[in-house]
């Protein structure tokens, strides 16, 4: 049986205090691309009690995303942002949602970023990495971003990490080990690399800014 | 000089749009930030590098 909503947040302030979890509770944060970076940060942060998510991503579960991405074989097909809703709210069903089925270009990046006080960038593409990246620092300089780089191969799991590069712009990964020359990608090194960016998140919400 | 990425370089006087040229980057694939500030990509033919300029090139690569 789903328990209330007044059991689940006596469970997260069990485990987080009370004060962090306030923090959490009223933050809003958004994860662009529902991938194998995005699906887990989504699930991780969820757990931990974000106040609202709001989820952008335009593919659909394709067979060749179940290695790594937190989609299950009979959701091959659906939208992911229909089937990471649809998981997430097993997991954690008081949190809001909001869901966006759309490509993020620059004429709609502002509508769609504008509420969140952290973004998360999970791209798999460079190109669109440094649009949102470069859109953020410019646009929207009074948000967080936690970005990615760097997470493809069998390379060791202790070269992940995570970077301040400037006052409000962290950068998870290994900075180099592209997908396109590193030999494919496996779950536990992008898993990695998103729990490092939903911890730099949580890790800001808590007020540690240093890393 | 200045540090990119943490490294001390000879580039006082240099476009920057010819250090990232010089350097190998592709300006797809980039966003740069001097002194903590974002570089607007239109300004990289504009920007010159000083002496004590603190600068972040950062490269994304494919994966996620």
């Amino acid at each position: 049986m789903t328990p209330t909503k007044e059991e689940m947040l006596k469970a997260f302030e069990v485990r987080h205090g009370k004060t962090v979890q306030s923090k959490f509770l009223s933050s809003v944060v958004a994860v662009c691309g529902l991938g194998g970076l995005g699906s887990n940060i989504s699930i991780s942060l969820a757990r931990a009690g974000i106040g609202k998510l709001i989820l952008i991503d335009f593919d659909k579960v394709d067979i060749t995303n179940l290695h790594r991405q937190q989609y299950k074989a009979d959701q091959i097909g659906m939208l992911k942002t229909s089937a990471m809703l649809e998981n997430l709210k097993e997991i954690a069903p008081y949190t809001e949602y909001e869901t966006h089925a759309v490509r993020i270009t620059e004429d709609n990046i502002y509508e769609l970023l504008r509420d969140a006080d952290i973004i998360c960038e999970a791209f798999d593409n460079a190109e669109a990495k440094a649009m949102l990246a470069n859109f953020v620092l410019e646009k929207l300089y009074d948000k967080y971003l936690v970005s990615a780089s760097g997470m493809a191969g069998i390379g060791s799991s202790n070269l992940v990490k995570t970077r301040k590069v400037s006052e409000k712009f962290y950068l998870c990964g290994d900075g180099v080990s592209d997908v396109n020359t590193s030999g494919g990608l496996y779950a536990t090194r992008v898993m990695l690399c998103a729990a490092h960016q939903a911890h730099t998140v949580l890790r800001i919400l808590a007020g540690e800014y240093d890393i | 000089m200045v540090k990119i990425n943490g490294e001390d370089v000879n580039a006082n006087g240099k476009k920057l749009t010819d250090y990232l040229k010089d350097a190998g980057y592709d300006n797809r694939f980039i966003a740069v930030e001097i002194n903590e500030e974002i570089i607007s990509k239109s300004q990289y033919a504009e920007t010159v590098l000083k002496d004590g300029d603190v600068v972040e090139v950062v490269n994304f690569v494919g994966g996620g």
